[in-house]
């Protein structure tokens, strides 16, 4: 049967991917796996802006990407870009296979607070739903309280619900991505 | 309202270009990308694009102020954003001069990139409704963006615009998705605070402690999150009007802070110590009978009497069914543009089904029932099968105690209905049954229970 993977680069954090894995299965109806733990993304630093691309580690998921895998969505603590950004919380192919999340500015520690891991579970659900949703067709809703909504700030993340608006969620079953999938 | 809008990103930089790409397709542009100014030209001939992306420096022929030239003598309205790096800012300040809409600096905040597209296609948007609007007939029966030719309404619409020039608080009446955030816009833009803010609070969707921080901001450091200084919703809304949206669901703590408000046009930011003065016109709505919610001793009375000053009821749809067929027609007009499908007429049938339904949730979902119909719909008629969906929902069913079952039996049948009924909403069913939702999910694949 077909699987969404999750691959944590460095050690997977349980609550958080519990919550995630929890959350996409329930969303999205696919078994949810977790792959061993990959290192790092070194190959992606880039010095001068201290973060990583997001292009060339989704160019390096595709080199792992499982056999029997529908999705892959890869979650670093490593803080993203593409060069036109500032930085992403992520970044996913439309309609295509790959989904990637970081998990840097989901954290409390990233705005001077303390750490909080609940609330960082909570981010990263949404962060991970809506880079899924990106891969079966689904763009940004207007909802702000969708996980598809767009998010540029944290505070735009903390506003959003975990689970897909109704009409996200019907769009879902009417994307060709989706229909081309034989159901679990 | 966005998919029928392209978008055109023109740099030699591969990665660059193809990232900008798919971050703006994920925004549900449609969004080509040409590797040089040549072909940005090429493809501008065949085609206009809402908005050019396009790299200042190029290598080889043309660079991106003579690309932009180029453009524009093709597209004299074209939209161009120049997209520079630190070095070469006096370069982008020429752009400016030669016509460019804007320019960027990379690497650029995200917030910055998405305001700056939804400001311009905002801007398309309105000039191709004011296009549409003036060759139509619906606008025989429609006052900003309210379209009817019942009675009632018409009765209301006379009366917000004698009052949209008043300060005078307004209540809205309504079920959801009657449209009370249309009659709320209609005041505000009807009266001279139109130039200022029209600023929306849906007051349910929010904890109280969040929805207290929206409304009157907060302070830097006054709870965990609040790293900056954040102006609430009254101060975003000074001189405008702030439409507060299911106000029947505020806590006894925010009604007292919002009388207040009422009174004083004064209020504290969340952790602030200096008051704060605004000029606000409160519009309230709720769909709840609050006159009774008073009685009921749920909501106070002063509050009340301070929003009720103006009373607006609105029908449910089913009271004026009349206006369907004109309403249907606005929906497909528009979602078949959304969507790029060359939609324009619903079938005699389909209309009878409309006609027909109770409409619980409104325009709303009559406005939800088109877009899923068109969805759907392979053909240039909206037809009865692609409103096959509508049905009436079923009576709920009456349930007894089980007394033949063992304890894990019954725990997988009460896991599943709790589910069935919360729609799968697997945060609340953990709630409602009182685990967490780790141990939920165990449970679920324990029993190998569906989805619903
Ligand atoms: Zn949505
Ligand atoms: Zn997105």
């Amino acid at each position: 049967m077909k699987t969404i993977y999750l691959i944590p680069f460095g050690a997977a954090d349980e609550e958080i991917f519990a919550s995630v894995e929890l959350s996409l299965w329930h969303s999205f109806g696919w078994e949810v796996r977790r792959l061993p733990a990959l290192e790092e993304p070194g190959f992606a630093f880039e010095p001068q802006r201290r973060q990583y691309s997001s292009v060339l580690i989704l160019r390096m998921l595709q080199s792992v990407f499982p056999a029997d895998a529908l999705r892959l969505l890869g979650v670093t603590e490593g803080d993203l870009f593409i060069p036109m950004l500032s930085f992403v919380f992520g970044q996913a192919q439309l309609n295509g296979g790959l989904a990637l999340i970081s998990l840097a500015r989901l954290r409390q520690t990233f705005y001077g607070l303390a750490e909080n891991n609940a609330v960082t579970a909570a981010r990263a659900v949404k962060e991970a739903t809506h880079e899924i949703g990106h891969t079966f067709g689904l763009t940004h809703c207007l909802d702000a309280g969708c996980p598809m909504s767009l998010s540029n700030t944290i505070w735009q993340v903390d506003r959003k619900r975990e689970e897909l608006c109704p009409k996200c969620a019907f769009l879902l079953q009417e994307m060709p991505a989706w229909k081309s999938q034989s159901r679990p | 309202m966005k998919t029928h809008w392209q978008i055109m990103v023109v740099d030699d930089e591969e990665i660059m270009r193809e990232s900008l790409a798919a971050w703006l397709r994920e925004d549900g542009y449609h969004v080509e990308t040409a590797v040089s100014g040549r072909q940005a030209i090429e493809r501008a001939r065949r085609q206009n694009f809402a908005i050019y992306f396009i790299d200042l420096k190029m290598p080889g022929g043309y660079d991106g102020i003579e690309t932009m030239m180029e453009i524009k003598k093709l597209h004299p309205d074209a939209s161009v954003i120049i997209i520079t790096a630190y070095a070469t800012v006096d370069t982008a300040i020429t752009a400016m001069k030669e016509g460019a809409q804007e320019y960027i600096v990379k690497p650029c905040n995200p917030e910055e990139i998405s305001m700056l597209v939804s400001r311009i296609i905002k801007v398309k948007n309105l000039q191709r409704e004011n296009m549409i609007l003036r060759k139509k007939l619906t606008r025989n029966y429609s006052f900003r963006d309210i379209i009817s030719k019942n009675a009632r309404i018409l009765e209301i619409l006379d009366l917000v615009r004698e009052v949209a020039g008043l300060r005078s608080t307004v209540l809205i009446q309504g079920e959801s998705g009657t449209g009370k955030e249309l009659i709320a816009r209609a005041l505000h833009y009807s009266g001279d605070r139109a130039r200022k803010s029209f600023v929306c609070v849906s007051c349910a969707a929010l904890t109280e402690s969040l929805l207290e921080s929206e409304l009157f901001g907060y302070e830097k450091g006054s709870f965990t999150g609040a790293t900056a200084q954040k102006k609430g919703k009254f101060e975003l809304a000074d001189g405008g009007t702030i439409f507060l949206d299911e106000i029947g669901d505020i806590s006894s703590k925010l009604q007292m802070d919002l009388l207040r408000v009422l009174q004083e046009r004064k209020f504290y930011r969340v952790g602030g110590t200096e008051e704060v003065e605004v000029d606000v016109r409160v519009i309230a709505a709720t769909n709840l009978n609050l006159r009774k919610a008073v009685q009921e001793g749920k909501f106070r009375d002063d509050l009340f009497y301070r929003l009720n000053v103006i009373h607006i009821p609105l029908p449910p749809l089913r009271e004026r069914k009349e206006d369907i067929p004109l309403l249907v027609e606005g929906f497909i007009e528009r979602i078949a543009h959304e969507q790029g499908k060359e939609l324009r007429e619903i079938s005699e049938g389909a209309l009878e089904i409309l006609m027909n339904y109770d409409w619980p949730g409104n325009v709303r979902e009559l406005e939800n029932a088109v877009e899923r119909a068109v969805v759907t719909c392979k053909t240039p008629l909206l037809t009865e099968s692609n409103f096959s969906f509508l049905h009436q929902p079923a009576e709920p069913r009456e349930w007894a105690i089980p007394t033949h079952l063992t304890l894990e039996e019954a725990e997988k049948k009460i896991i599943q209905a709790t589910l069935q009924r919360l729609e799968g909403n697997i945060k609340e069913t953990a709630q409602v049954l009182g685990i967490d939702r780790s141990t939920l999910y165990e449970k679920i694949k324990k029993y190998n229970l569906s989805r619903p």
